[in-house]
């Protein structure tokens, strides 16, 4: 009996394991500096003000090279997301200029972008992006933040099942975004690559580093640190690459307070149908 | 079946269908007065689950293909689409790319379940046959839904598989560029894939009829693998297992929506919110967690056609089952030796599953080597010798002796009795 239930532990141990095995494997060791997220956890929500400031970030530091292409500016204004209010998603698409057409003289024409539109890619296509960036793709930001997901290693990903550990998108963003460190003593840095101890692809990235204190204005008093930059971008990014996680939680939470009662009162009924019966 | 209707048509409509379509007393005989044995464990509740989330990912994924389109330079943003801007789409992928998961669980508690209690024994071969098929069916469904959304696991996962068809001696090659249709995985493959998922799953549905009709037949087997005597052994389907199974399937449904709400993307794998790109490989091209254990079988022997064929024989040896176990005995309850066996093959199926996500090198390789080795002696050597070496523990005279005697503490069965709660 005792070994039964000691091999049944072990054995659960184990199946919780082999589950969640596609969640290590991935590339080399990275360095992760975990951040608190406010949309974390069963109750986790966007911080509006902080999805506006990354907005900001986005747009004034990565937009040049990165795209955004899957968000479109009625996003902006949409509920779970950064709140602007309608006319100021409008006044933001308005800064942007999309091709549309043909016209009726089957020509494509200029013009600013309305709600509808999504936003316009800073390169026409992937070989025009890397010829102006020495060979590298910058990739786009809208699903980067859900492609990204560096391994979590034994126990970490058991554990993840009961907290609910879903932020390593952003928790890698981050740790990049603030991961330009001085190379190990003697390490050659290519040319045109700087070292990053948190890549996943290798240790040198072509991307120099994109975030210097108070290049982007905050006009809310949050310090203008490269890590609230970061923070703050990667967030957004969370948002851009999930939009509906506000309302998956909530509807979530309504579906178990649901189901739990439900399968309470399911309980009792079928000890009630089942009185009589020795079994 | 029909004929444990005690169903007698009152109504003049009931008699006019009866007597022409008995439907009335088919389905009554199935699902309402079926004679249950009374002490199945909820273990048996798994295929009334199994059922649930069936029905569930029909359900979802005919919704899905409103949204979805089926072609490489389409399907990828599709899917976007179906998660940005479809209402509650997001919630129907989730529940759908979940489910096939949820799926799997639940089939493999039930398969370990009818291995335990000896169900694929006599007179049940055939029900676990049609078990293995639909286990079969649902592989290559699900194997095929996971190339849909057309990410970067999708599209190698899919060259992996499809690849190990080329190991088969002279025609290989030629398979393979059928089965693409064409030189590599691309549009064709794509939407042949397409039309096969939805077409499987009312496969499956067909052989899920078939499955119960089997077990209908011969009766259910329950914990103590006695056959039930009298009809105080049994109960009537409803409202006894009817209310038990659909507590089953709430709670179950507990499980799945916490990873639906709060885990969504953790089954999954980072590398399919790329789109696919032919031109760039993966670091790790891993299955979905599910296929692992034959993904470790698969890469045990250097040898590729080597391993395709211990890949499907892993399988195959399921079929022979019912006829490789020559103990008189049913249950595992009542075989000391037996459960040690067991166990032992459950514990070696799930590291099998951690090694089929780890890199084929090393000491993963050695790892993968012993375990697929205590796979197949289990099915090949232990089975059928434990029969003949094994001292059985004395079996109850009746299921209702072994409730019974359960229910009053005696030492007696003992180590059944969690089982027959």
């Amino acid at each position: 009996m005792k070994t039964m239930i000691t091999m049944v532990r072990s054995l659960a141990a184990v199946a919780a394991l082999a589950i969640a095995s596609p969640a290590f494997a991935a590339g080399a060791k990275v360095e992760i500096d975990y951040q608190n997220w406010s949309f974390a956890g069963p109750f986790g929500y966007y911080d509006r003000a902080q999805l506006q400031r990354g907005f900001k970030v986005y747009v004034e530091n990565c937009s040049a090279c990165h795209a955004l292409s899957r968000v479109a500016f009625r996003n902006l204004a949409e509920d779970g997301g950064p709140s602007f209010t309608e006319d100021q998603a409008k006044a933001i698409a308005a800064d942007y200029t999309v091709v549309d057409g043909p016209d009726d003289f089957g020509d494509m024409y200029d013009r600013p972008a309305i709600l509808a539109d999504r936003f316009p890619s800073p390169f026409p296509n992937e070989n025009a992006a890397r010829a102006s960036n020495n060979g590298a793709y910058p990739p786009d930001f809208s699903l980067l933040a859900k492609a990204r997901a560096p391994q979590r290693g034994f126990p970490g990903f058991v554990f993840d099942i009961f907290t609910q550990y879903q932020e390593n998108g952003p928790d890698y963003i981050y740790s990049l975004l603030t991961g330009y460190v001085d190379p190990p003593e003697g390490m050659e840095v290519p040319d045109g690559q700087y070292y990053n101890h948190s890549f996943m692809a290798g240790q040198f990235i072509s991307m120099a580093p994109p975030l210097y204190e108070d290049s982007v204005e905050y006009t809310d008093g949050t310090p203008m640190t490269v890590e609230n930059y970061a923070r703050d971008v990667s967030a957004f990014m969370m948002w851009a690459a999930e939009p509906h996680l506000e309302q998956r939680k909530k509807v979530g939470f309504r579906v178990m307070i649901f189901l739990i009662i439900f399968a309470g009162m399911l309980y009792f009924t079928k000890k009630k149908i089942w009185r009589d019966v020795e079994h | 079946m029909a004929g444990h209707s005690e169903y007698v048509p009152q109504s003049a409509a009931a008699k006019w269908l009866e007597s022409r379509l008995p439907v009335i007393s088919l389905v009554r005989g199935s699902f309402v007065d079926f004679p249950t044995p009374k002490n199945l464990n909820y273990f048996w509740t798994f295929g009334g689950i199994l059922f649930f989330v069936l029905i569930a990912q029909i359900l979802t994924g005919i919704v899905l293909v409103m949204h979805y389109t089926a072609s490489t330079t389409a399907a990828f943003d599709s899917v976007e689409h179906i998660m940005r801007d479809v209402n509650f789409g997001w919630m129907l992928r989730y529940l759908h790319a979940n489910g096939a998961s949820m799926f799997f669980i639940a089939v493999y508690i039930h398969i370990f379940r009818g291995l335990y209690y000896g169900s694929y024994k006599a007179p049940r071969e055939i029900s676990w046959i049609l078990g293995v098929i639909i286990f079969l069916l649902m592989m290559a469904t699900a194997f095929m839904g996971y190339v849909l959304p057309w990410g970067q696991m999708s599209f190698w996962g899919a060259t992996v598989i499809t690849n190990l068809f080329s190991a088969i001696p002279v025609v290989g090659e030629s398979v393979v560029i059928w089965l693409w249709g064409g030189f590599a995985v691309d549009n064709p493959t794509l939407t042949r894939f397409f039309s096969l998922h939805y077409l499987l799953p009312f496969m499956i549905f067909g052989v899920v009829l078939l499955h119960v009709w089997a077990f209908h037949t011969t009766g259910n087997n329950n914990p103590t693998g006695v056959q039930p005597k009298t009809k105080q052994d049994t109960i009537p389907f409803h409202p006894y297992y009817t209310i038990k199974d659909l507590f089953a399937i709430i709670v179950f449904m507990i499980f799945f929506a916490y990873f639906v709400f709060y885990l969504p993307n953790y089954l999954g794998h980072a590398d399919n919110y790329i789109e696919a790109n032919p031109l760039v490989t993966p670091a790790h091209i891993v299955p979905e967690w599910y296929f692992l254990p034959f993904y470790a079988i698969l890469r045990a022997v250097p040898d590729k056609l080597g391993g395709v064929v211990l890949m499907f024989g892993a399988i195959a040896v399921l079929f022979i089952l019912p006829w490789l176990d020559t103990s008189k005995v049913r249950s595992g309850a009542y075989r000391p030796l037996f459960k040690q066996f067991f166990w032992i093959f459950a514990a070696n199926a799930v590291v099998l599953g951690y090694l089929g996500a780890m890199p084929a090198e090393g000491i993963y390789v050695i790892m993968s080597q012993i375990c697929t080795t205590i796979y197949f002696a289990y099915f090949l050597v232990a089975l059928p010798l434990l029969g003949f070496l094994e001292k059985p523990k004395p079996l109850p005279a009746s299921i209702s002796e072994s409730v019974l005697k359960g229910g009053s503490g005696i030492p007696v069965g003992v180590a059944a009795a969690p089982d027959t709660k």
